[in-house]
């Protein structure tokens, strides 16, 4: 499942499954109408589903369940929890841990991490604490106790996830889950995971000690994150960066801003347009190395020595032992091929019937509720249901302080878009300074900004930096989702003082060429 | 900084645009200047003179001054600026306008964004140096207590050198970068910036940075030191932190020897090189072995360890207002100034007499005794006086007569200028339109910070006799007590009542002595005794 923002970095070992033991099959039959998928999730236990749907959604007779998930991380999870309120029998393979990466090693012990060296931070500044007029004795932090909090966060989540889905009656299968054939899953042992290559993020999150000095390679999320928890508790920080810019993927002006104020006054340099082409390990008195190289030219450029570094690059698809050559599958830079409606496609170009792969694994977008929603999507037209998921009304959020938080498109990708299809578009921003709510909190440091298409009112894109971003974006993704436009949204009344009236002068800010629309138009699938 | 700056501008500016509140009220000038109007260079770009800082060349409240802006602001050189200083003297000659107009270089000064604003931060300089620049152009964009802004320039030239960098802080009106003409000045300005740059007063230091402990400051030590034989050409490994300490104090970081892990160069290598105290910033992981809760508590509040202040429980800390860390400010200062006090009974039964009189024309006891004052002050210009520098006396050529007035928690001083000149009538019409302007916090910087001498009164409260602080930049004050019935005997014995107040004058010993101020109190007290030339 997806993760929200994490990524990992490599490797999760090969999975080569031993159908020795214990191995359950689950067959399907034809039925008459059966549609039947196999969700594969991303992550590292990929789930895929294999289901054979039955009328009304009692048994079938030939099946063991109409749907079947490999993978209990959050999109496993959602679209469990969907099948079963759609009547669907349905059963959960999952090779480890319920919860996937986002619970167990992403998304949700990173928060934890960020809500404590958050706190911390906000206590440390003594500036920021006197204009409460708050006085605060020297803070201090117990590592432990940090690592403590994220450990007991995620395994709450997962018996929370665990016990959702027993009480609705979910199955869940312990092994791997390996696609046989057409709607035949079998369910591996679980022994023969190797988890232990993973040097990333996962490792980060477990907070085992606090390095002086730490090397983050990439800048995304992840990276950003990161450097966000390890400044906090007093670290130095150092990112390597491919691309020529850091935060790459955030919009231009928005990444501009947070640069301004998560990377630059902190102890943070970096390195960009360079690959980190060799990292050693320290050992022998001596300093973790990092060898960097011109993303371009490979030339050698430089070596840092630090005490730490955090690969922080991606997370890769897990995506084998999955059986993907048994249906003909062929997957691209570990990714599951799928059409725009999950539906997995084969080697030849051609739909996999009753198969479908969601999450990380297929690559579409790589968060954990973006998962969720494939998953619900995918439920929904196994059903019987057209249903086309909008990436494009997706939200993403980066936890830093502030936080930083996007739907859409950003102004590039407006702008080329309105291009080739000959459309304008029109920007509105709004600051946070003029926000009550955010000056109350001194935390006046943000921005939204909201790209339009100013001929029809559509929303193309929403980014927000600044205070509680991530909880602010989803009236506009909402609004995305839903089709609304800027000329109707505008109207919406705002409790006063909130954060939420930033959304709302930006809606006001906006300048419309139409002033009258339908209530709510038409949701829009892209 | 403002009070570097003030310093220098003081010599060949009237010193009454420096007055003990100029700090707070450059801002409030820069904003009726600017009036939120696009901000351009062209209000911002000045000529480089550095005697000549944004206050005075707005302030101009001296004809002397006036009659020289033209030469100054549209071509000025460097050579010229520093002539100009060197001719400082009080009325100093208009040599300037025969000192050759040549390299065009301008600095490029810290805009006032809002009203609030009292430095800015340099957010990013769209431009880098070298870049040719037009007219109209974003160069950089300033980050204020409000919003960010781009600012342009009105000038076309070649952006010679940034003296503050990025991510850096400049108070209003000091130099950010240096605009040259021609390419061939582009070395002249560098040098210039390497100048200003390296002088802490046109470039403080963020102002997180701690200050210098004045008596520990240790040489650098590794500064110049013979480099630590190494292993080879190794090279040199500094961490983040370190690389931006360094580049804030200007310290090479080749010069610095690590002593940090494996040799690499720390924060508190670079603190140690440019001898400032180490910052206690480094965060302690207070349990890392005994994973105990609350060990926090333990440690005491630093901030009273500091200054053996006992914490009494249940007071709060309500921080100054602008205004009053201004007067804060100035209260300190006014330690460094040798001050002696002297008092004088006056009596005022005339004076009441008088004020009777005019009252229903309008007339206020504090113009009559701001008046009193005046003309006393004319007869003895040495109270009328300050020093500056102490070195010299600074006769000021005009009277004007700041008195304190309470408000809202705060203190401001309007000033009746030329309160000698001026008649009683016009000089109360005046103080009724000062005191509506402080109220409505509309007052013009040289409404009060013009004054020459000070007059306190808190006679209004019963107070009999009091002695006043002598503000920073003037000679003297004169504090004064309220009237009273007061039983005399003449010389020849008889008895009678006579309304008498205390006046007592606070006056800077460097310049005023005893005898001075003696002469200047008996002066006043007749003048009060005989008010009929007030009303002259």
């Amino acid at each position: 499942m997806a993760v929200d923002a994490f990524a990992a970095s490599n490797s999760i070992g090969s999975r080569s499954l031993r159908f020795c033991g214990l191995r359950r099959e689950v067959l399907g039959f034809k039925s008459l109408s059966s549609t039947r998928l196999v969700a594969s999730s991303p992550q590292r236990h990929l789930k895929k589903v294999s289901a054979s749907l039955s009328e009304n959604g009692t048994s079938s007779k030939g099946f063991d369940y109409d749907l079947v998930i490999i993978g209990a991380g959050v999109g496993g999870h959602g679209a469990a929890l969907h099948a079963v309120e759609e009547g669907l029998k349905t059963a959960i393979i999952e090779g480890d841990v319920v919860g996937g990466t986002c619970v167990n090693r992403g998304c949700v012990p990173s928060k934890a991490l960020l809500a404590a060296s958050g706190r911390m931070r906000e206590l440390q500044n003594e500036h920021h604490m006197k204009a409460f007029g708050l006085q605060v004795a020297a803070a201090g932090y117990d590592r432990q106790g940090v690592a403590d909090h994220a450990n007991n966060l995620a395994s709450k989540i997962r018996s929370n996830l665990t016990n959702s889905m027993k009480a609705l009656g979910v199955d869940i299968l312990t092994g791997f889950g390996t696609i046989l054939g057409p709607q035949k899953v079998k369910v591996g042992s679980t022994d023969k995971f190797d988890g232990k290559t993973v040097i990333t993020s996962d490792h980060a999150l477990k907070l085992e000690f606090v390095p002086d000095w730490i090397a983050i390679i990439g800048s995304g999320y992840i990276g950003l994150e990161f450097s966000d928890v390890y400044t906090a508790l007093g670290s130095e920080v150092t990112f390597v960066e491919a691309l020529d810019q850091l935060m790459p993927g955030f919009d231009p002006e928005i990444g501009k801003l947070a640069q301004r104020v998560l990377i630059n006054p902190r102890k943070i340099d970096y390195h960009t347009g360079v690959f980190a082409s060799k990292i050693t390990p320290a050992k022998d008195g001596k300093p973790v190395t990092i060898e960097l190289i011109d993303a371009k030219t490979k030339e050698p450029k430089d070596t840092l020595e630090v005490d730490a570094a955090l690969i922080a690059t991606g997370r890769a698809p897990f995506t084998k032992g999955l059986g993907l050559e048994n249906i003909n599958v062929e997957t691209q830079r570990g990714f599951v091929p799928v059409d725009e409606c999950m539906r997995v496609i084969d080697a030849n170009g051609n739909l996999v019937p009753h198969l479908y792969c969601i999450g990380d694994a297929n690559g579409k977008m790589m968060l954990a509720h973006a998962a969720s929603a494939q998953g619900i999507s995918v439920v929904e037209q196994v059903c019987g249901k057209d249903h086309v998921l909008n990436h494009l009304s997706i939200p993403a959020a980066c936890f830093t302080h502030p936080e930083i938080s996007m739907v859409g498109l950003t102004e590039p990708q407006a702008r080329e878009k309105a291009e080739k299809e000959g459309f304008e578009i029109s920007i509105a921003k709004t600051s946070f300074k003029a926000n009550t709510k955010a000056l109350a909190e001194n935390e006046g440091e943000g921005l939204a900004k909201l790209i339009y298409r100013p001929d029809s009112g559509e929303i193309l894109g929403v980014h927000i930096f600044g205070l509680h971003a991530a909880d602010l974006i989803h009236e506009a993704s909402n609004a995305i989702a839903m089709g609304t436009r800027i000329q109707d949204i505008k109207f919406a009344v705002h409790a006063h003082p909130t954060l939420s009236e930033v959304l709302d002068e930006l809606f006001k800010a906006a300048k419309v060429k139409v002033s009258v629309s339908s209530p709510v138009g038409e949701p829009v699938a892209v | 900084m403002l009070t570097l700056r003030s310093a220098q501008t003081l010599q060949l500016t009237p010193p009454r645009l420096l007055r003990p509140f100029s700090l707070l009220y450059l801002i409030i000038l820069f904003i009726s200047l600017y009036r939120f109007n696009s901000i351009q260079l062209n209000e911002l770009i000045k000529p480089n003179s550095k005697t000549l800082n944004s206050l005075s060349f707005y302030t101009m409240a001296s004809s002397l001054l006036q009659s020289r802006i033209p030469a100054i602001s549209f071509s000025s050189s460097l050579s010229s600026g520093i002539q100009w200083r060197a001719s400082a003297a009080f009325p100093a000659k208009p040599r300037r306008k025969s000192s050759p107009v040549q390299a065009k270089i301008r600095e490029i000064f810290m805009p006032a964004l809002s009203s609030t604003m009292t430095e800015g931060k340099i957010v990013s300089w769209i431009k880098s140096e070298g870049d040719v620049l037009s007219k109209g152009e974003s160069v950089v964009v300033v980050e204020s207590d409000k919003a960010d802004m781009d600012v342009e320039t009105f000038y076309d030239g070649i952006l010679a050198a940034i003296v503050v960098g990025e991510g850096e802080t400049a108070p209003v009106g000091a130099p950010i970068g240096l605009l040259a003409e021609t390419e061939e000045e582009i070395g002249e300005a560098k040098a210039k910036a390497a100048n200003s740059s390296s002088a802490p007063s046109t470039h403080p230091p963020a102002a997180s940075t701690p200050p210098p402990p004045s008596a520990v400051a240790p040489p650098p030590p590794a500064k110049a030191a013979a480099p630590v034989p190494t292993d080879g050409p190794r090279k040199i490994v500094a961490t983040p932190y370190a690389k931006k300490l360094a580049k804030q104090h200007k310290i090479d970081i080749n010069s610095v020897v690590g002593t940090g892990p494996f040799g690499r160069i720390t924060a508190a290598d670079i603190e140690a090189a440019a001898g400032i105290a180490p910052s206690k910033s480094t965060i302690a992981n207070v349990a890392s072995v005994a994973a105990t809760p609350a060990p926090v508590a333990a440690a005491p509040p630093p901030k009273a360890a500091a200054n053996n202040f006992v914490e009494i429980p249940g007071s709060t800390v309500v921080p100054f207002t602008t205004m009053q860390s201004a007067v804060s400010k100035n209260m300190v200062e006014s330690l460094s100034v040798p001050t002696f006090r002297v008092g004088y009974p006056v009596a005022t039964d005339a004076l009441d007499t008088l004020y009777e009189k005019v009252k229903p024309k309008g007339v206020t006891m504090t113009a009559l005794l701001a008046k009193a004052a005046a003309m006393a002050l004319a007869q003895h210009p040495v109270v009328n006086a300050s020093c500056k520098d102490g070195k010299s006396f600074t006769y000021n050529s005009s009277i004007n007569i700041a008195v304190a007035v309470a408000i809202n928690g705060g203190l401001i001083t309007p000033v009746l200028q030329d309160a000698d000149k001026l008649d009683l009538y016009l000089l109360s019409q005046k103080w009724k339109e000062l005191v509506e302007k402080a109220r409505a916090k509309q007052l013009q910087p040289n409404e009060y910070n013009s004054g020459t001498f000070t007059l306190s009164n808190l006679g209004m409260f019963g107070v009999d006799r009091f002695d006043a602080i002598l503000p920073p930049g003037q000679g003297a004050i004169m504090a004064v007590g309220a009237s009273k019935p007061t039983v005399v005997a003449d010389k020849d014995g008889f008895f009678s009542v006579k309304s008498k107040m205390l006046v007592n004058v606070t006056a800077d010993h460097r310049v005023i002595y005893g005898a001075d101020l003696a002469a200047f109190l008996q002066t006043f007290s007749k003048i009060v005794e005989n008010p009929d030339s007030l009303t002259m």
